[in-house]
């Protein structure tokens, strides 16, 4: 199959033979699961147990709010212990609200939804239900509600279903042993997602530099028709949705459009194994494969994680830390965000989670920019990162937009080839979140002007009101006016 | 035709007003703080250098020499600038009141900016018939205008990188325009303008 | 002599005569600097810049009885674009980038008399008569009006809460990382 060239891109050393050849194992039930409402891109679910409840593995414990949500399910058997404000897996360490489940050890399931039989002859929209109603979101990383996702058929002309397989940021494997293991489970549930998308072609991406899983997959795949397993060159950032399609197919897509707007839609290969999950044996997302690599970590490995569990138990159980506060991230060293403590819950998004040494961060002090270009080349998305950063170090904002520093993915090849050292997408991420309060600010100050308006008029028409029944009240209180013309009534 | 041509080129590059002369250069440094604004003051000199050279030429042909009163030069030209630059300035207002409020008090100023006079007068020195005096004067603003582009993008630049604080704003800017100066040196003896 | 103040004046009188047609066929209208200068203002008539709304306080700029710096919750960005328009200019080293605040309700204290709900240009106060009343922090513009009226003191002026929804990183600080 032809493959296009993307433009820009780095190539990090892979570093995931650390944890590649290790299989994915289960990790022990711990006594306490803390899971958070907001695990998901969209509106926060709101519980529907209390504190008290008993509750069944994969039990629903909080509903979708809105179109853009996902349903949260309780991970295992027990009692709800609490509904707290905890600490959340983000960089900025604020809480969110979670739900504390204290497990009883018997790990039983609750009453599941029946399997959908015979899912590539189903509805669509039947599909699209029962993936929502089981709470899958993207798995690699951006948590985008899957069953939003597949139900883009109705506002696009789709024709092309694309699997990420490629995995680019290095030490994660998570995807690789998935491929390695359960590929029998992954196709059955690219299938699905292909039918309930109505698409005509699949086409499943893998980077080169996992030729098992391609095997793995090709050998899966076979006597599928329109379904091709393809190996992709391997250069980081190749798993971003918009430059595997441009890879793939040569399209590219708009700034601030979607793939579904050119025809294609792209979907984690871990999401499609939670499909299958979901669709053959109604069984909600309630863990992941998460891996736990870096040299922090005394043994990495790639894990099956109950959602919920702490961090800290889950580098207990591959070793503990090999030294004392090593880097702490959670999704890959590239685009992963740093983690503000150990004490926080592995959620549906956590790919990865990574201790990195001195040795592996290298952080070396920022220079001042020579002005080489290094960080154009590599740029991805096409943008001019060292006129942007001028830019946003002299707080001009608004001329840093119009370089369009909105529509940069924060991949981060820009700071890492940067010879200076300089903190390039740093600066690009705090420029686009003030842009983004900037926003906010304005449109608060919109909404509060009409409601200042609207309560100014509905002041001035009760005034009205009430001066307009005054002077009828008067009118009619008044006694009425004596007739010039006719004699005076006559006096009884 | 060809030495009109000539004419036109060595006046706008080989002896640039600004970098070569060293006139107008109170404009040159007010106005090149923003690309918009340059191209705006460009134009704005553009039409009334034009303009004053040939009025002027005019009028030191049917007024001064005629009836011998080349003692009035400085004083009439100085009277015809003035005229110009309030017509300009009631045009721009009319046409584009941004441009008005971003040029400010330099659009008045153009009718101190030597440069606008020194045209006039060099017309008459060097003794041009009505079209080079024309050309001359569209010249020379081409010519100013051109580099007063060319320096606001700089400055641009320059306010977006690491200037010690005793340089930032017009001190480097001045270096830089020494620079410039120093290049457009090098077109010295191309012509014979 | 005669002959050069003659000509001078000749020309002064054409030139002029000149201008003054010009200056009829290029007359400019006047902008509508007030309405100009009222959709700068935020229009949440909170009354904090002295004078009783948006509308009065953009006539007392268009005077120039008023400074730009007068709205404090359009901050230093608002003082700048004002004064761009007046075409005057304005120091802002020492006006204060105000944290924008939002009212916040104790409950245990608040009685339920209403004051602050009639005084409330955003209707950002909900509550009954004898009932709690609360605060919706999405329309609330930290006027600080109710506060003032508050007969138990109920209500206090908070910082906007950062929450997940409205963190984002902070400026790269060139100290950290400079050598």
């Amino acid at each position: 199959m032809k493959l296009f060239r993307i433009r820009g891109g780095v190539h990090p050393e892979y570093r995931k033979e650390l944890a590649s050849e290790k299989a994915i194992v289960a990790m022990p039930l711990p006594r306490l699961l803390r899971v958070p409402l907001q695990q998901h891109v969209g509106a926060p679910a709101e519980p529907v147990v209390a504190i008290g409840d008993t509750v069944g593995k994969g039990q629903l414990i909080a509903r979708a709010q809105g179109a853009v949500s996902a349903p949260v399910h309780a991970p295992t058997s027990g009692a709800v212990v609490d509904i707290a404000n905890l600490t959340a897996p983000h960089p900025s360490g604020l809480p969110q609200r979670t739900i504390v489940i204290e497990s009883d050890g018997r790990d039983a399931w609750a009453e599941l939804p029946p399997p959908i039989e015979d899912p590539l002859s189903a509805s669509p929209r039947e599909i699209a239900r029962r993936v929502g109603e089981c709470g899958i979101v993207g798995l690699g990383g951006a948590t985008f509600p899957a069953a939003v996702k597949l139900d883009l058929r109705s506002r696009h002309e789709l024709d092309i279903l694309v699997m990420n397989g490629a995995e680019c940021e290095p030490y994660l494997t998570c995807d690789d042993r998935l491929m390695r293991e359960r590929a029998p489970e992954i196709i059955d549930g690219v299938r699905i997602m292909a039918h309930a998308l109505g698409v005509d072609r699949v086409i499943i991406a893998i980077e080169s530099n996992k030729p098992q899983a391609l095997e793995s997959m090709t050998r899966a795949a076979a006597g599928v028709a329109n379904l091709s397993v393809i190996g992709i060159p391997t250069r980081y950032p190749m798993g971003s949705e918009r430059h595997l399609v441009q890879a793939l197919t040569g399209r590219e897509t708009p700034a601030r459009q979607l793939t579904a707007d050119i025809g294609v839609v792209v979907h984690n290969v871990g999401t499609a194994h939670a499909v299958h999950q979901a669709v053959r044996y109604g069984r909600p997302l309630i863990s992941r494969v998460v891996t736990v690599s870096g040299h922090g970590v005394c043994e990495p490995g790639n894990v099956e994680v109950p959602l919920g569990t702490m961090v800290s138990e889950l580098i207990a159980f591959r070793g503990g830390l090999t030294e004392e506060a090593p880097r702490l991230l959670t999704g890959g060293p590239m685009m992963g965000q740093p983690l503000p403590s150990l004490d926080v819950p592995v959620i549906k998004g956590t790919s990865g989670i990574l201790a990195l040494t001195k040795e592996e961060t290298r952080i070396q002090p920022a220079q001042a920019c020579i002005r080489c270009g290094s960080c154009v080349s590599a740029c991805p998305v096409g943008l001019v990162p060292v006129d942007m950063v001028a830019l946003v170090r002299k707080d001009n904002l608004d001329e840093a937009a119009a370089a369009g520093v909105m529509d940069c993915i924060s991949c981060g090849s820009c700071a890492y080839i940067c010879p200076a050292h300089i903190p390039l997408v740093q600066y690009f991420n705090y420029a686009k979140g003030r842009l983004n309060a900037i926003q906010r600010d304005e449109q608060k100050r919109d909404r509060v002007k009409r409601l200042v308006e609207a309560r100014a008029a509905r002041m001035a028409k009760l005034a009205e009101a009430k001066r307009a029944a005054m002077a009828a009240r008067k009118a009619a209180a008044a006694p009425p006016k004596p007739d010039p013309d006719s004699p005076p009534a006559a006096a009884q | 035709m060809q030495e009109y041509l000539l004419l036109l080129v060595a006046t706008a590059v080989v002896n640039n007003v600004v970098l070569v002369k060293f006139l107008g250069l109170c404009p040159f440094m007010g106005t090149s703080n923003k690309v918009d604004t340059a191209i705006g003051m460009g134009m704005a000199t553009t039409f009334v250098l034009t303009l004053s050279a040939v009025l002027a030429w005019a009028i030191e042909s049917f007024l001064l020499v005629p009836f011998e009163l080349a003692f009035l030069r400085t004083l009439t030209f100085i009277l015809v600038i003035a005229a110009v630059v309030q017509f300009t300035e009631m045009a721009v207002r009319r046409i584009s009141p941004v441009l008005y409020q971003t040029l400010g008090i330099f659009l008045p100023l153009i009718t101190t900016n030597c440069a606008v006079l020194g045209v006039a007068l060099l017309n008459v020195q060097e003794g041009h018939t009505f079209v080079e005096s024309m050309l001359y004067g569209f010249g020379s603003a081409l010519g100013f205008s051109v580099i007063l582009v060319v320096f606001a993008g700089l400055r641009e630049r320059l306010a977006l990188a690491e200037v010690p604080a005793a340089f930032a704003g017009a001190p480097i800017g001045f270096v830089t325009a020494g620079l410039l100066s120093l290049a457009f040196m090098g077109f010295a003896g191309m012509s014979a303008g | 002599m005669l002959t050069a103040v003659g000509s001078l004046a000749m020309l002064g009188v054409t030139f002029g005569t000149l201008l003054g047609i010009a200056s009829r066929y290029l007359r400019v209208d006047e902008n509508p600097l007030e309405a100009e200068l009222e959709a700068l203002l935020p229009g949440s008539q909170c009354g904090q810049c002295g004078f009783a709304g948006c509308k009065q306080a953009a006539s007392a700029l268009a005077a120039g009885q008023a400074k730009p710096t007068l709205c404090p919750p359009g901050g230093r960005a608002l003082a700048a674009a004002l004064a761009e328009r007046l075409g005057v200019s304005v120091d802002l080293s020492d006006t204060e980038e105000l944290e924008p605040e939002v009212a916040f309700v104790n409950e245990d204290i608040c009685i339920g008399c209403m004051r602050c709900l009639q005084d409330c240009s955003s209707d950002a106060l909900v509550g009954g008569p004898k009932q709690i009343h609360t605060v919706i922090t999405d329309i609330c513009h930290g006027c600080g009006k109710c506060a003032k009226v508050c007969p138990t003191e109920a209500i206090e002026m908070r910082p906007v809460p950062i929450t997940l929804a409205n963190w984002h990183w902070h400026k790269p600080d060139p100290r950290q990382y400079m050598n």
